[in-house]
């Protein structure tokens, strides 16, 4: 954290370091992230069966201390299902939030700069936010077909504008800045006035606004992949272990709940980083964000 | 105030505009060619050729705009491929069910979700805040599809207390709705709860700071007057603002919810439209949802110019 801090906000790094490990929001944040992020990436070390391995006699196991989330249907461990079905979503969750970086940071930027160009971007913004989120990506999705690719394209477009409005908002404040005024005054152009010092100085709420659109990446493609507008993979996404585990829901219940405390935990994660990031970066965007 | 109305209702129409042409467009987003793809499998050639004549997927893509905005303005979303039944009388029949349902997930929402975040507001840094903002911030953590499939294990499964489908009109008989519609408006409303009380909390906090509130209390008002009287009516605009945004959550949701609790409304609707590659339906469906959301958000502006006149000048663009 100190070092991207460092790259952010050069003159304050170590004070904006302290205040965010003073932050218990920040701090539970970035424990329940990490933990989820070991969890999934150490995953072939920690789960003793393989995710797709069948032991048909051991079937419909519940949670024990041989099998922590129980078997399913096939008798396989949901233990290991459960950490490599995250790899899938945590990933879509990654490219949503890498496309957003650089769309909404692109698109942002410009309608925030460019006069003419900001009722244009901005009409077509507030035309796809008038779609609620979760249903335009279900559509987006449903009319591309199912893979994996299609619920990070789907989910993208869904926060995209969203992300571009708030980098917008702050372009429009800190072009008005003094030492903006200063380098263009001193003859600077308008592709360095924005790159070298108005977009350093829209880092923060594009970084709190950036471990929102994570969270809600990861609970919007559970609801894809529950509809079966997800990847079909070999190791299924938390969304289509519930949806698997639906059909079992009277018999073995542990195979619908245990995914879906995967994910709350993972989305609780996200929140409470971004609430944390917010309090100590920016603390006024608190009321206009939620 | 009219000028106002007016300027906004202009504002709305181009980006209406461009909604209709997204939802337009979407259909040619369908990988090759959507005919073929919703006809399914066993379509004949014949048959596909009758699916690509009915959506004028034979005309020129000009006249497919043209035909598209003609019906548009005259209410014709196109035909269900599925139904055989006009989108638009497919919405309208079940659109009662969403309606009911939603409007009990909105009580659900006011009541729990303004309770949560006013009582966190004034026991601020007490363990009672901590509480209800941790709840809160679990409650916009929970896959709501999830949750809803928890209380049918509590409750249908395990207690046998609740049926685990159906729904009954509340019109008809309100016992039934209760028992049907009590887990599904409870799911949808478990994330809203805690938007609006998370919203709530800090607009009560910024506002119980303010001079008016300190004078209030000082000239000896009961607490209670002060927090409803002269807070709540100030922090409402800040709130008022995240209604929106909850409709639109409450649309996303139904779809999900609708389906498992078997609810014959429009998010079931919409849900079996997007498994069956529907795209008539989905197109028709995203463009009617969409139309109704700038509508409230249209309505919602129009309240707040009313209640507090400053935001005629600040809205305005």
């Amino acid at each position: 954290m100190a070092d991207l801090a460092l790259t952010l906000f050069p003159a304050n790094a170590r004070r904006t370091g302290r205040k965010l490990l003073r932050n218990r929001a920040f701090v539970a944040g970035a424990f329940l992230v990490t933990l989820v992020f070991l969890a999934i990436v150490l995953a072939p070390l920690i789960a003793q069966y393989e995710p797709n391995r069948m032991q048909i006699r051991m079937r419909f196991r519940p949670p024990s201390s041989e099998f922590w989330f129980g078997t399913d249907n096939l008798g396989r461990d949901m233990f290991a299902r459960v950490l490599y079905g995250g790899r899938l979503s945590i990933e879509i969750g990654f490219w949503v939030v890498m496309l957003n970086a650089v769309f909404g940071v692109t698109l942002g930027a410009l309608a925030g700069y460019f006069r003419a160009l900001d009722n244009p971007l901005m009409r077509l913004s507030d035309a796809l936010m008038a779609f609620p989120s979760v249903l335009l990506a279900i559509g987006i999705a449903a009319i591309l077909g199912p893979s994996t690719s299609t619920a990070v394209i789907a989910l993208a477009v869904v926060y995209i504008p969203r992300t571009a409005r708030i980098l917008r908002a702050s372009v429009l404040v800190v072009r008005e800045l003094d030492y903006v005024h200063a380098s263009r005054a001193a003859g600077a152009g308008d592709w360095h006035i924005l790159w070298r010092h108005i977009l350093p100085n829209c880092m923060a709420p594009l970084l709190v606004q950036l471990s929102f659109v994570f969270a809600y990446a990861v609970l919007s493609e559970a609801v894809l992949s529950f509809l079966g507008l997800g990847a079909p993979p070999t190791v299924p996404s938390w969304g289509i272990l519930i949806s698997e585990g639906r059909s079992y829901i009277r018999e073995a219940w542990w195979l619908t709940v245990v995914p879906g405390i995967a994910i709350a935990v993972t989305v609780l994660g996200l929140n409470l980083l971004g609430d944390g990031l917010r309090d100590v970066l920016d603390p006024r965007m608190k009321i206009q964000q939620e | 105030m009219l000028a106002f109305a007016i300027r906004r209702l202009l504002h709305t129409i181009p980006i209406l505009a461009i909604v209709s042409l997204i939802a337009f467009g979407m259909i040619k987003l369908v990988p090759g060619d959507p005919a073929v793809v919703m006809g399914g499998t066993n379509a004949t050639a014949a048959e596909i050729d009758q699916i690509r004549r009915n959506l004028g997927l034979d005309q020129p893509f000009h006249v497919q705009l043209g035909a598209f905005y003609w019906n548009l303005l005259q209410g014709d979303l196109g035909n269900s491929l599925l139904l055989n039944v006009p989108v638009t009388s497919a919405i309208i029949e079940r659109l009662p069910a969403t309606l009911w349902l939603s409007a009990y997930a909105m009580l659900l929402t006011l009541i729990f979700g303004l309770a949560t975040g006013i009582i966190a507001a004034l026991r601020h840094n007490t363990w009672v805040d901590q509480a209800a903002t941790t709840l809160a911030l679990i409650g916009v953590s929970l896959p709501n599809f999830w949750l809803g499939l928890v209380m049918i294990v509590v409750f249908s499964v395990h207690l046998g207390w609740l049926p685990t489908s159906g729904f009954v009109d509340p019109a008809e008989n309100v016992i039934g709705f209760l028992r049907t519609a009590t887990m599904p408006a409870a799911a949808l409303a478990m994330l809203q709860i805690g938007l609006l009380a998370r919203i709530t909390r800090s607009a009560m906090l910024e506002v119980l700071r303010q001079d008016y509130v300190r004078t209030a209390r000082a000239k000896g008002l009961p607490e209670w007057v002060v927090v409803m009287k002269h807070a709540l009516a100030n922090a409402m605009i800040p709130i008022v603002t995240v209604v929106g945004l909850i409709f639109s959550v409450l649309i996303s949701g139904s779809i999900v919810i609708e389906t498992i609790f078997t609810i014959p409304g429009m998010g079931a609707l919409l849900g079996n439209a997007i498994l069956r590659r529907d795209y008539p339906m989905i197109q028709g469906g995203l463009l009617f949802v969409a139309a109704a959301l700038m509508l409230l958000n249209l309505l919602a502006d129009m309240l707040y110019a009313y209640f507090d006149p400053r935001v005629q000048v600040d809205r305005d663009g």
